[in-house]
Order: C-alpha cells, then sequence, then structure tokens
C-alpha cells in the first residue's frame, strides 16, 4: 500500500510545554483520514509538523515520500493546508486572492486555473468581491478553493467546518469525497461525530498522544460503546485520569 | 413560592461596581502587554534625558581650523581668546587654502580662521587687516552664536595688547577688519536647513512605520500562517513586501525636493543622481529596520510604539532638531549610530555644498554598517516557520 504520510516519534515542544508526543501516523493514499480529540490536544501542531510549517524536535518519516525532518519546502508544494481560521487576505477580491495564491506556487497556466476555480465555485459573479464580505460558508469554500488550486496530492484541513451551517457542510464532505475518489488524501481535524462517521479512518489524540486509531467500526467494538461518541467520552475521561 | 429576587442590578443605574470591572480589566490588559507597558515608562524617561541633558541649543566647542600665514604675537592673542570664548576648539592647522576649503566642505570643521601675511606687523603700523572667518553655515543655529561673539572677541582681545606704546592705535577704530563668510548659507535662511532635513525625518518615519505595519498586519490577521504554508522563501516575502515602500519613498522624496526648490528656492548645488542614490541607501537603511522591528512585535500597535521609541532619539540627536556639536559626547555618540544623523549631512552636503562621493563617503559608510547589522538581526529573528 501506497502511504501518503508514514511518520513515527514526531515530538514537537514549545518553551516547556510538549506539545506532540511521540506521534505516529499511517494514512494510506486516497483515504479520508479523521483526526479527533479535545481542543489543545495537539491537532493543529501536529497538522503543521506534517505540512512542513513547523519542524519537529525529534522523529523521523516521510510525506508523500519527502523527509518530513528535511524536506518541507518541496512538501509544502505538493500539500495543500487550510488553516482553522480563515486565512487569506479580506482586503483582496476573491480573484485578487486565487490569483496571488497561485503565483506562490508558481503554476505556469496561472489564469486558466483561478478562472476554473473560480467557475467551480460558482463564484464567477462576485469574483471582484472582497474576500472579506463573504459569508462563514462561502469563505470556507473559498479557502478550500484556494489551497486545491496547486492540484495538491494531498489536503490537510484543520477543523474547516467550524462555525459553519448543516447544508455547507454536507455539501463540503460530498466534494471531500469526490476529492478523495480521484487519489487526493485527506487529513482533516473535527469535532462533530457525524463528520467522524465519514472518515475512512480515524485517530483520537490527547496531550499530545496518540490513543486510538482504526475505522470507526473498530474503534466503536474495541472500546464496547454504542456509538461513536460513547468511545471518544469514554477515550476523553481514560486520559483526564492518567494525565491530571 | 417566594418573588424571584433578580441576580443583576437595574441596567439603568450608574453602577460602581461595574465601572470597577471595566477600570481593572483594563488595568489587567494594560499589565499584559509587556511592551506597552515599557512604553509608558522608557518614553517619558527618554524624553527627559534627551530634552534634559542632550540638547543645548548654544553649542560650545565648535571644531575650527586656523590658516595662518603669520605667527606673531597678536596671531596668538587671538587663537587665544577665540579659544577661550568657549565657542572655539582650535583642532587644527591648514596648511593652505585647498585644505582649509576641503575641512569645511566635509564638514570635519564648522570654522577657518584665516589669518593673513604679516598680521602682528600690520597691526602694529595700524593697517587694520582683514581677520577672515569662515563658517559652514548650513544649520545657522549651529553658528550663529559663536558668530555673534566673534567680533567683541577680537576687540577685547587685543585691547589688552594694545596697551601701553601701543595704546595710541587702541581707541579709535578696531584694530582688525573682522571679516565672517557664512557658507553655504550666507543670508542664513533656516529653510535651507530645515528642507533638505525634512527628507530624512519623513523617511525615517513613514519607512519604518510602514514597513513594520505590513508585516505585523499578515501575523496579526492570521494570513501570514497562509503565507508560511506556500512554498515562498523568508527572502521573497522580505524582499517583496518592500519594493512598494520603496516607490513611496521616492515619492516622497521628489515631493519635498520639488517643494524645496519652487517654495523655498533652497539651492541644488550637488548631483540629483548621487542625492537619490544616498535617498534610496537610507530607504534601504529604514526597511531593514522596520522588518526587524515587526519580527519582534506581536501586533501592530507594537510596532508602531518601537517605531515611536526609535523616531524620537532620531529627530532630537541627528541634528535635524538642535545642532549636532551642541551635544554632550555620549549624545553625539549615540547620534552617530543613527542614520538619520548621516543622511541630514548627505542631503545637506550635496544641496547645499555640491559635495561629491568623496566627500560624502565619510557618511555613507555608516548607513550601510548599520544596515548590515539590522539585516543580519531581522534574519536571525524572522521566524520562517511558526515556532
Amino acid at each position: 500500500m501506497e502511504f501518503s504520510i508514514d511518520v513515527k516519534g514526531l515530538n514537537k515542544s514549545f518553551g516547556d510545554k510538549h506539545v506532540v508526543r511521540d506521534l505516529a501516523l499511517k494514512v494510506p493514499r486516497g483515504q479520508i483520514f479523521g483526526f479527533l480529540g479535545p481542543n489543545g490536544s495537539g491537532k493543529t501542531t501536529s497538522i503543521r509538523l506534517i505540512c512542513g510549517l513547523l519542524t519537529a524536535d525529534s522523529g523521523s518519516g516521510t510525506v508523500l515520500g519527502y523527509n518530513v525532518m528535511k524536506q518541507s519546502a518541496e512538501i509544502k508544494r505538493e500539500v495543500g493546508y487550510m488553516t482553522q481560521r480563515f486565512s487569506l487576505w479580506e482586503d483582496l477580491t476573491i480573484r485578487e486572492n486565487l490569483d496571488f495564491v497561485a503565483r506562490m506556487y508558481g503554476m505556469d497556466d496561472r489564469r486558466a486555473a483561478v478562472s476554473q476555480a473560480i467557475e467551480k465555485l460558482g463564484l464567477a459573479a462576485r469574483q471582484d468581491q472582497l474576500a472579506g464580505a463573504l459569508s462563514g460558508g462561502w469563505k470556507q469554500r473559498l479557502a478550500l478553493a484556494s489551497c486545491l488550486l496547486h492540484e495538491p496530492r494531498l489536503l490537510l484541513l484543520d477543523e474547516p467546518t467550524a462555525g459553519v451551517d448543516p447544508k455547507a457542510r454536507r455539501d463540503f464532505w460530498d466534494e471531500l469525497r469526490a476529492l478523495a475518489a480521484n487519489g487526493i488524501t485527506v487529513l482533516v481535524s473535527t469535532h462533530y461525530m457525524d463528520e467522524a462517521s465519514r472518515c475512512d479512518q480515524l485517530a483520537y489524540i490527547a496531550y499530545g498522544k496518540l490513543l486510538a486509531v482504526g475505522t470507526a467500526q473498530q474503534l466503536i467494538e474495541a472500546n464496547h460503546a454504542a456509538d461513536l461518541e460513547d468511545v471518544f467520552v469514554g477515550l476523553m475521561k481514560g486520559t483526564e485520569d492518567n494525565f491530571q | 413560592m417566594s418573588a424571584r429576587i433578580p441576580r443583576a442590578r437595574s441596567p439603568a443605574r450608574l453602577s460602581f461596581s461595574r465601572w470597577v470591572g471595566i477600570m481593572l480589566k483594563e488595568f489587567i490588559q494594560l499589565k499584559r502587554d509587556r511592551l506597552t507597558f515599557g512604553m509608558i515608562i522608557g518614553i517619558p524617561v527618554m524624553q527627559l534625558i534627551l530634552f534634559g541633558f542632550a540638547i543645548n541649543s548654544d553649542p560650545k566647542h565648535l571644531p575650527t581650523a586656523v590658516l595662518a600665514a603669520d605667527h606673531g604675537v597678536h596671531e596668538r592673542t587671538i587663537l587665544w581668546a577665540l579659544r577661550n570664548s568657549g565657542y572655539f576648539r582650535i583642532e587644527r592647522e591648514a596648511r593652505n587654502e585647498a585644505e582649509a576649503a576641503d575641512l569645511l566642505a566635509r564638514g570635519v570643521v564648522q570654522f577657518v580662521v584665516t589669518i593673513p601675511e604679516n598680521f602682528s606687523r600690520k597691526i602694529a603700523r595700524g593697517e587694520r587687516p582683514q581677520l577672515l572667518v569662515e563658517a559652514d553655515a548650513t544649520d545657522p543655529s549651529a553658528t550663529g552664536n559663536a558668530i555673534a561673539a566673534l567680533n567683541g572677541i577680537a576687540r577685547n582681545a587685543l585691547a589688552r595688547d594694545l596697551q601701553g606704546t601701543l595704546g595710541r592705535l587702541n581707541p579709535a577704530a578696531d584694530p582688525v577688519e573682522l571679516r565672517v563668510h557664512r557658507r553655504y548659507n550666507p543670508e542664513g535662511v533656516t529653510q535651507y536647513n530645515i528642507v533638505p532635513g525634512l527628507l530624512g525625518v519623513i523617511l525615517t518615519m513613514t519607512m519604518i512605520l510602514m514597513t513594520g505595519l505590513a508585516m505585523t498586519r499578515e501575523r496579526e490577521r492570521g494570513t501570514f500562517e497562509n503565507l508560511l504554508s506556500t512554498p515562498a522563501l523568508p527572502i521573497e516575502v522580505m524582499t517583496g513586501k518592500i519594493v512598494p515602500y520603496i516607490m513611496i519613498g521616492l515619492v516622497q522624496v521628489s515631493i519635498v525636493l520639488g517643494a524645496a526648490q519652487l517654495l523655498f528656492g533652497v539651492p541644488m548645488l550637488g548631483s540629483a543622481l548621487l542625492l537619490y542614490l544616498c535617498v534610496l541607501l537610507f530607504i534601504a537603511a529604514n526597511l531593514t529596520l522596520g522588518i526587524t522591528f515587526s519580527s519582534i512585535a506581536r501586533n501592530q500597535l507594537q510596532a508602531m510604539q518601537m517605531t515611536f521609541f526609535f523616531f524620537l532619539p532620531s529627530m532630537l540627536l541627528s541634528g535635524f532638531m538642535f545642532p549636532f556639536r551642541g551635544m554632550p559626547e555620549w549624545a553625539q555618540w549615540i547620534g552617530s549610530v543613527l542614520p538619520l544623523t548621516h543622511f541630514l549631512h548627505l542631503v545637506r552636503g550635496i544641496m547645499l555644498k555640491g559635495n561629491s562621493f568623496t566627500e560624502l563617503w565619510p557618511n555613507i559608510w555608516p548607513i550601510m554598517a548599520f544596515m548590515a547589522v539590522m539585516i543580519g538581526l531581522g534574519l536571525l529573528v524572522y521566524r520562517r516557520t511558526l515556532d
């Protein structure tokens, strides 16, 4: 099997705060991999380590075949990273934002790619509006479009649906499914159980430690739980006893 | 069942405890923002020290060169009197006129005193020889008091020499004819000094502030993370972001120079090309400082405060507002680290004195050195990744 992410022993500390402990992940190509865990559990930092934004203090492995410790420049080129907070430029228009991002990735067919993305978004009529004027759901779709622009092989999405209405969330996940069917690997962090159940595999992380990995079915059976929510509430209780 | 007692007080009435709550919150937030807190203490302390100790609008001990063709007794008297007045510090003897002119052009000395041939003999004969004092009057306020004191100095000093047998020469007319040449700015027009100086002040303010804000704005809004997740390299981000500000700087310079010519009639004796090259260097130095500030500052407010913290001594210690040579040595030392100090020399040198590159070099390399240090510091602080 081909793994888009294959890392082990990743550690990251900020000062004396050990945020990620011995993270090991294997994500096969074309899967949607769900990242769950309480707030402050190290999800965001883990994603940043994988996309080359941060360098781990120790660890080894590959992301898209590149050395995760050394080849962050190569990794960045082929990864699409969507930040938790809307991080496009609110004082640029939709087209200007996409055009800028396309330039950052040095795309040859910039104009065509941007026009195509806008068309696909259904924002052709509003392409000259400022990104800051968009509603939450549209901002999220624009952000996704911008990190798909350079045709990455791996998508890293940090709580992409926080604050988005149910209909928009469902559309968003349908799109992720379609991407995965085309061979794009998706790593997505979420707090929503319905989203978790749509993932091919799930990982539960707390206090910087990976506590459980498997399909939704496997996790439910292994923990003798009624549903996913039970699994995670149970895991959360267990870790609180261990760490506090 | 008892009536429900409202938990919150009536919103319409003034509430002392609400007011205290708001005040306390403000104090807590102020305390958390270390940099702002530091500025609240730092700025008044700095102003006290600068205004209280460093600034002196009556500069003394101004460097003076002597071009003496006669070494008689009266020459010594004159020089002794100049030195004793406190205004003149006789530092060197020029060998010839060319050297004297060069010292003045480069700004090494503020005055050149020329003692003509047979000075003492002519005094003895009552021929009223000329005593020529040339002043670098680019900054009229730096030389004004010294020049005003000259007349009295010459007369009183010689009065003592001319007692006794030479007493007959004394009372009627002055024994020497004092000639003062205010070089580079003969009419002592303040604008000649201020307008070129403004170039530097405006550039310092806008260049540092604009770049500082441009970088911290990205960080504050979270867009920096997006930028970092693309393959963009730090050098691309840094240099790409500053080019627009370089252009803004050049526009500002052109506006001030245009006004200098059209509104204030400030002469432009040197090369405009050379001036623009110096401007580019100065802009670059300020931009690197702005970037360094923005790497340290966590938000736009802090970037603004740091700019102000740098701007204040730049204004006061560079020789823009107050004569550089009037300041105590420690303040001159700080001043000579600041790019603005050297830039003022460059602009005044080119516009008012028509200086050439070699004459300007002593003020060019310090700006380059400042920039090199800032680039090093900036790269050290710039966080490629978020850690």
